[in-house]
């Protein structure tokens, strides 16, 4: 069965873009556009890798990765943060969240497959 | 012969030896030796400038006209010397307490130190004082002419005009160069004191030479001379008894009242034993001076000429025996007595002047701030100078006016009687408490307008500067109003008459107004010290040091004059006395020196105060303590000015604080814009980036998903450029470069335009185009711009099933309102506050645009003097732009 991807992201190019590398690698990708709701979403979906983007509409990436990390079934997930902001600081608090690894748009295809890759297998 | 020059000669001559003495005593007290320049002699004989020109030469005139009456002139003073002397030691010993520098100083610093009294006894000491200089400058004129007569060679009346300038322009710098070496007042004035005093010996010799000339060498001896005497008129005048006692009291009173005889006698007073001494010594000077006086009047009638000057004849009488040598020092007699006076004259005025009128204006229009202590000393110097010109200069003016018509003595008594109006005050102030300022000043004002009235403008002959009809029918017609006869009193000589009423209403106003007033707490404070200074000073006379250290002293010294200065005058003091240390002992001397070397730098009060403190005597004055009260009030003015200046800095600091601040808001601000620049442009980047790399490396895409990412790019590109145009074009309009281009434009078209930029499709636009018939005269483009915006937005923000946006356009009374409202839910109310900000895109709305729309808006809005606001409370979303009515040319 193939691994699954939750990729939580607003931008529907975003979303075709890496759904389309991630398909190709033979992953299973779900998408989802907003903040609100998108707990509900990864506890439903329990995916292998969640890819979370931190400008969300309803609310922000950062408070979603924290409740991904107090949550004791959820803990361990990768989770892999995008921003377009790309400000020092939002790596440090990236970091400090608990994310797994950080990338900033623009980001190379390859470079998102290899990461996804690498956090699964760890 | 004796001709003018020699007589130029002579009194150049004098004048420069006289300028010696003065340097020399002047020298001499200032390096602290000249101990016989303290001596009660010379006091006593600083005194006789009692006696000027009009004693020297007018007595003999007196004598001649009235007989005996001249006699009371002498008889004034010499009852006051004698009988009062304990009142004159109490002004003396209140000048030297209270550190008065002028009679004027006195009453106004007894009637609570009141200016506008010191100005007017100012003013009053001026009015009187002036005929008497003019007095002086006649009689150097006419003793000129004197000379003049035995040879007829000589000057012209211009010529004698010019000498009265020449002396008084003399006597100006003489007095201005010795007169004002220091700018405090109160200190003695050696050099002067000095001068006149050798003038006074001159004038004394020279009288009774020519006394003793005309008894023996013209009379024939004593006994001749009496019969000549008893022969002569004079024996025949008989004085009557109101006026031998009138003019004996007046006499009396103007001693104690007038200016120069107050400089001399308390004011240059250098010891209070000194007035023990002039008690008795001054009267024998008197006597001397009025011993011979009936013999040459009597001799002079006989001898000479019916028409001669009886003025003169002290001068005529050695003329005509040709004792040329006897004349010069006649005339030199004559000339001493004149000068002495106006220098005397010239500094007690100058010092009332400057000190009470024109130092008080001047501060005042400073602005009533602290000045620099130099500052104020110069100005003091030069006011001081001015005054000393100016009033010589007055009286030399008066001389030229008046002519030279009326006998000396006349101008004395007048004089007299308008000085003599400050007995009252001064006398009040002296010995009763109760006296107050407005009491002073009604009797001063009562007193001063009678004078004036029944005796100084009558004085210059009928119809001169008084009416006839007033002299002779009272003022307004009322017989009772006559000058010379006022209330009825007719009968009476008219310098008694204006005497006793001016003295008597000013008395009596005095009196009357201080009972029905209250005296001002200072007016009590310095009542108390005048009245009571024998209890409170003990001897004011110098300082003793017995108990003084000197060490404290330095100390204290050193603190305001700084170290070196200050030890550089103790060891110098101290070899002076001729001692090994640094550390001189507190003499009287040395603390004289150290008070005023202090004076210069904290004032003369401070300096006298903190010197009292240290050497023991814990006597400050009153008048010390409200002084320092002053200065103290200065530095608290100087302290609150420094307090409103750190309150200024607070303020510096707090918009300093503030300007921070925003710096700080605004730094923040830029990072967020900038962070969301950076969102909005990645975010499309990363969409072009991503399908670029899929077309480049993924093969086998086929056609439909080629030409889909393709799209994605292109469109992505679009928005990116469409973000770089929106930023670009808010960052002008923010910066206010922009340069609108009006012009005229109907509303229906730009809508029309607007409406088919956004070329909304499934969209129903509701429209009354009757109403957008109106022509503005604006930027087309830009409200284009904010049209199309508009309606873009409501096309993608609608969320209607079918979407319909309403424009409605009203013309209200000073503004054309356009309304955009859609049929959708509308914008939260929480939203309704940022929408028109950068990048406020609300809600979940993923449709494209960075949201730069609404302020680019808001800001085109702002420079076309409109406003863009959205309206709450409509069903849907609604915006309204508002134009002012002056853009609108015409409604069709």
């Amino acid at each position: 069965m193939a691994r699954q991807v939750l990729l939580i992201e607003d931008e529907p190019n975003i979303i075709e873009a890496i759904s389309f590398i991630l398909s190709r690698d033979g992953w299973d990708v779900k998408s989802h556009s907003n903040g609100h709701d998108a707990m509900d979403v990864v506890r439903a979906q329990r995916p292998d890798v969640v890819i979370l983007d931190v400008m969300l509409p309803g609310r922000n990436g950062f408070d979603i990765l924290a409740d991904i990390r107090a949550d004791p079934e959820l803990g361990q997930v990768p989770v892999l943060m995008l921003t377009a902001r790309g400000q020092v600081k939002d790596r440090e608090m990236a970091e400090r969240a608990g994310a797994s690894h950080y990338m900033i748009k623009p980001f190379s295809n390859a470079e998102v497959l290899d990461v996804v890759r690498s956090l699964v297998r760890t | 012969m004796t001709t003018p020059n020699l007589l130029v000669l002579v009194c150049i001559l004098y004048v420069t030896f006289l300028f010696t003495i003065a340097f020399a005593a002047d020298r001499a007290a200032r390096k602290g030796r000249g101990t016989w320049l303290r001596s009660p002699l010379i006091y006593t004989l600083s005194l006789s400038i009692y006696c000027t020109a009009w004693t020297f030469y007018g007595a003999v005139g007196y004598a001649a006209r009235s007989g005996m009456e001249f006699v009371t002139i002498y008889l004034g003073p010499t009852l006051v010397m004698i009988g009062w002397w304990w009142t004159l030691r109490k002004m003396v010993r209140i000048g030297r307490s209270q550190r008065i520098t002028s009679i004027a100083d006195m009453i106004s610093s007894r009637y609570g130190k009141s200016n506008t009294l010191a100005v007017f006894v100012t003013l009053i000491a001026v009015v009187g004082t002036t005929p008497y200089i003019a007095l002086q400058l006649q009689s150097v004129t006419l003793s000129f002419a004197a000379f003049s007569k035995v040879d007829p060679t000589l000057t012209s009346v211009v010529r004698l005009q010019s000498i009265g300038l020449y002396v008084a322009i003399g006597l100006a710098v003489f007095t201005i160069l010795f007169g004002t070496r220091n700018v405090d007042a109160n200190e003695r004035h050696h050099g002067v004191v000095m001068a006149i005093a050798l003038e006074a010996v001159v004038k004394l010799f020279a009288l009774l030479a020519v006394g003793v000339f005309v008894v023996w060498g013209l009379g024939g001896g004593i006994g001749d001379t009496l019969a000549t005497i008893d022969a002569s008129k004079i024996a025949e005048w008989e004085v009557p008894g109101s006026r031998w006692a009138g003019l004996t009291m007046l006499s009396a009173m103007a001693f104690i009242c007038l200016p120069r005889i107050f400089q001399v006698m308390v004011v240059e007073n250098e010891d209070e034993g000194h007035l023990r001494t002039a008690t008795w010594a001054f009267p024998v000077y008197l006597m001397l001076m009025s011993l011979f006086v009936i013999p040459i009047a009597a001799v002079g009638l006989e001898r000479l000429p019916s028409d001669a000057n009886p003025d003169l004849f002290v001068l005529t009488l050695p003329l005509m025996a040709g004792e040329d040598a006897l004349a010069i020092l006649s005339f030199l007699g004559g000339f001493s007595s004149a000068t002495s006076m106006v220098i005397v004259a010239a500094i007690a005025l100058s010092t009332m002047v400057s000190n009470h009128i024109v130092m008080p204006i001047w501060l005042r229009m400073k602005g009533g701030t602290a000045v620099v202590a130099g500052d104020v000393r110069d100005v003091a110097l030069l006011a001081r100078r001015l005054s000393i010109a100016g009033v010589v200069m007055l009286g030399y003016f008066y001389f030229r006016l008046s002519g030279a018509g009326t006998a000396l003595a006349a101008i004395g008594l007048v004089s007299f009687a308008g000085l003599s109006q400050f007995l009252p005050a001064l006398m009040g102030g002296l010995f009763w408490r109760g006296a107050t300022r407005l009491g002073a000043l009604a009797g001063l004002t009562v007193g001063f307008v009678l004078w004036l009235y029944c005796l100084f403008l009558p004085s210059f002959g009928p119809g001169v500067l008084m009416p006839v009809s007033v002299i002779e029918d009272g003022l307004l017609g009322l017989s009772w109003l006559r000058p010379q006869a006022l209330f009825g009193a007719q009968g009476m000589d008219k310098v008694v008459h204006a005497v006793m009423w001016s003295m008597l209403l000013n008395t009596a106003a005095f009196i009357t107004v201080s009972l029905l007033t209250f005296p001002k707490p200072i007016e009590r404070l310095q009542g108390a010290q005048f009245v009571n200074v024998f209890d409170h000073s003990g001897h004011p006379g110098s300082w003793t040091g017995g108990l003084a250290q000197s060490e404290d002293l330095l100390i204290m010294t050193q603190r305001i004059m700084g170290a070196a200065e200050a030890q550089a005058l103790f060891s110098g003091m101290a070899h002076k006395q001729g001692l090994t240390g640094y550390l001189p002992e507190p003499s009287t001397e040395f603390l004289g020196v150290l008070e005023r070397e202090l004076s210069g730098s904290v004032g003369a009060a401070t300096a006298h105060a903190m010197i009292s403190q240290i050497v023991g005597r814990a006597t400050v004055s009153v008048e010390d303590l409200l002084a320092v009260a002053d200065e103290a009030a200065q530095i608290m003015e100087y302290s609150s000015r420094l307090e409103a200046k750190s309150a200024e800095q607070a303020r510096t600091a707090r918009q300093l604080r503030e300007a921070n601040d925003k710096l700080t808001k605004l730094s923040v601000q830029k990072d967020s814009f900038l962070s969301q620049v950076s969102h909005e442009l990645r975010t499309p980047m990363t969409s072009i980036r991503a399908f670029s790399e899929i077309l480049r490396d993924a093969g086998g895409l086929n056609l439909r998903e080629q030409q889909k990412y393709s799209s994605i790019i292109y469109d992505e590109s679009r928005r990116l450029t469409r973000l770089l145009d929106d930023l670009l074009d808010l960052s002008v309009l923010e910066s206010g470069q922009i340069t609108l281009n009006m012009q005229l434009g109907l509303v229906a078209d730009m809508l029309d335009r607007a409406v088919a930029a956004t070329g909304a499709d499934g969209f129903r636009i509701e429209r009354d185009v009757a109403s957008e018939q109106i022509v503005l005269n604006t930027d087309v483009d830009r409200l284009s711009q904010v049209f199309i915006n508009l309606i873009a937005n409501a096309h993608k923000y609608c969320d209607a099933d079918q979407p319909v946006l309403r424009i409605d356009v009203r013309s209200a009374d000073d503004t054309l309102e356009i309304d955009f409202a859609d049929n959708g839910t509308g914008i939260q109310m929480a939203d309704q506050a940022v929408i028109f900000e950068k990048f406020a895109r609300i809600g979940e709305s993923t449709a494209a645009g960075a949201g730069l729309g609404l302020a680019i808006c808001r800001e085109i809005m702002a420079r076309l003097g409109g406003d863009i606001s959205y309206v709450p409370g409509q069903s849907g979303a609604a915006f309204r732009v508002t134009l002012p009515q002056e853009m609108c040319m015409a409604a069709q």
